[in-house]
């Protein structure tokens, strides 16, 4: 309907953008309604949101121009501003910003680095930039997931982890089930997507594929390689950043830091 | 070999130094004094009750025997060591300590019990897992899953798999506090047949003036973070 109204091509983005930001806004009256306040965070969230993608659009188009090396600089960037964004769901927790940053350069980073070594992923900024900021924002879900249940189960657990110091158990000892449950629930999502790939939804890497001309075939199995990248990158960006984090929520005298109204 | 606190206890040559001494012990958290000048011996086979009322310090005191926490002054020493010198899982196995609350591990009693020992690479055979559970009147209870347990029995299999680290000396934190007046007996008299017959060394933090008259030989009252008296039961509770 809306083009009906647009011919060109900017304002009607902009209209489709204003409509699909009132449908999240009447979500949030709605929760509103029922006590729940989401209004400043999602109204943050999506100025945030709109203000970076147009940004970053622009960006690239002069990359795009650039030589091809100026996207490792876009992919670092990209991989701080996920270190950022992830380490505030752990408030609290101790380095939680070096902690995130850290894992996802080490999950997102290394999985990047192989498949385009292994030419899996097309050295082409149009492609690298692209692909990258997918396993680095999945990377960035993953470990936000991964530290706030690390730490909810921790809080919720002190006096058993301190009953196994007491017990005379190592630190890593102590947290074990929480360290593998916070593994196993921020892979949940990763994996939700490669089971119902093509059942639940189409990605829309595959969508502009096909739009762009490529073979069906292609498409979808390019977007089974991408989420199997997600998961990759994800699975290897969790399991650091809860190791990571283990490690200094105790004090060297093997001491739980971590607690509550501390 | 069969775990026997009181024996390793005893194994230990007699010296001067008691087994735990502190020194103005005190621990203080952003301004706030939890405990501050905390100084007493312990000797072996002595059962010491640190009784005050709720907030006077008497849970952070045990956490830095144990060094759950870290004194923020002052100084502790285990037969005779400086805490700082001793490697702290060895140190916790050393001063082996109860929580107010059980906190079993998921799993059957002896597996519960195996726990600490293992932590060390060790493992306990059965006939001194079921010696274990005979002193704390568990008999038979080995293989049961603990989540059917009852309160008083939980908090008796955690004295027993405290017992089971061979500790020098056990250190009680309300043991009874959470639980009814019945369960309260079981593990009182759990206690007792541990402490007493067996002449282990314990520090028992408790709220209950009357089971620190029926339990310990000497008591420490603390009020805000501070020790008031210090002597025998009579001397500090009667005083």
């Amino acid at each position: 309907m809306l083009k009906l109204f647009f011919s060109n091509q900017l304002y009607l983005g902009l209209a489709q953008a204003l409509v699909a930001a009132l449908a999240a806004m009447v979500v949030v009256l709605l929760a509103r309604k029922r006590g729940i306040h989401l209004e400043r965070d999602t109204l943050i969230a999506m100025v945030r949101g709109i203000v970076q993608i147009v940004a970053v659009g622009s960006i690239l188009l002069l990359l795009l121009r650039g030589p091809r090396w100026t996207s490792g600089f876009l992919l670092a960037g990209m991989i701080t501003a996920a270190g950022a964004t992830s380490a505030g769901r752990a408030k609290g927790m101790p380095d939680a910003f070096r902690v995130s940053a850290w894992s996802i350069a080490l999950g997102a980073g290394s999985v990047i680095a192989l498949m385009t070594w292994l030419g899996v992923i097309d050295t082409a900024i149009t492609s690298l930039v692209p692909v990258g900021s997918m396993l680095i924002a999945n990377a960035m879900n993953t470990n936000g997931l991964a530290l706030n249940r690390f730490r909810s189960d921790v809080l919720a657990h002190v006096g058993e982890i301190e009953t196994a110091l007491a017990l005379g158990a190592e630190a890593k000892t102590s947290v074990s089930p929480y360290v593998q449950a916070s593994i196993e629930a921020s892979l949940i999502p990763a994996i939700d997507s490669i089971r119902s790939l093509g059942i639940v939804w189409i990605p829309g890497l595959m969508a502009g594929m096909l739009l762009s001309g490529a073979r069906p075939v292609y498409a979808a199995v390019y977007q089974f390689v991408v989420l199997a990248m997600i998961f990759a990158a994800s699975g290897l960006t969790s399991l650091v950043s809860t190791l990571l984090i283990r490690d200094r929520i105790f004090t060297p005298a093997q001491q739980l830091s971590l607690q509550p109204g501390r | 070999m069969i775990p026997n606190p009181a024996a390793d206890s005893r194994d230990h040559p007699p010296t001067s130094d008691p087994v735990v001494r502190t020194e103005h012990l005190g621990r203080v958290v952003k301004d706030k004094v939890l405990v501050e000048d905390v100084t007493f011996k312990v000797r072996t086979g002595e059962v010491l009750a640190i009784v005050g009322p709720s907030g006077s310090g008497k849970s952070s005191l045990l956490r830095l025997l144990n060094r759950l926490d870290e004194a923020t002054s002052g100084t502790l020493y285990v037969e005779g060591i400086d805490y700082r010198q001793i490697p702290p899982r060895e140190l916790r196995r050393k001063l082996g300590m109860v929580n107010q609350r059980p906190y079993l591990f998921p799993g059957t009693v002896e597996e519960n019990l195996q726990f600490g020992p293992r932590q060390r690479g060790e493992s306990l055979s059965h006939e001194s897992i079921e010696q274990l559970l005979v002193r704390v009147g568990l008999k038979g209870y080995s293989s049961r899953n603990v989540a059917n347990l009852s309160g008083g029995e939980a908090q008796r299999v955690s004295v027993a798999r405290t017992l089971a680290n061979s500790p020098l000396v056990l250190l009680l934190d309300e043991p009874t506090s959470a639980l009814d007046e019945a369960s309260k007996l079981e593990v009182e008299s759990a206690i007792q047949n541990v402490v007493h017959d067996r002449g282990l060394t314990c520090v028992l933090v408790t709220h209950d003036t009357a089971q620190a008259a029926r339990v310990a030989e000497r008591a420490l009252l603390l009020e805000s973070g501070h020790v008031v008296r210090i002597g025998t039961v009579s001397e500090v509770l009667h005083a």
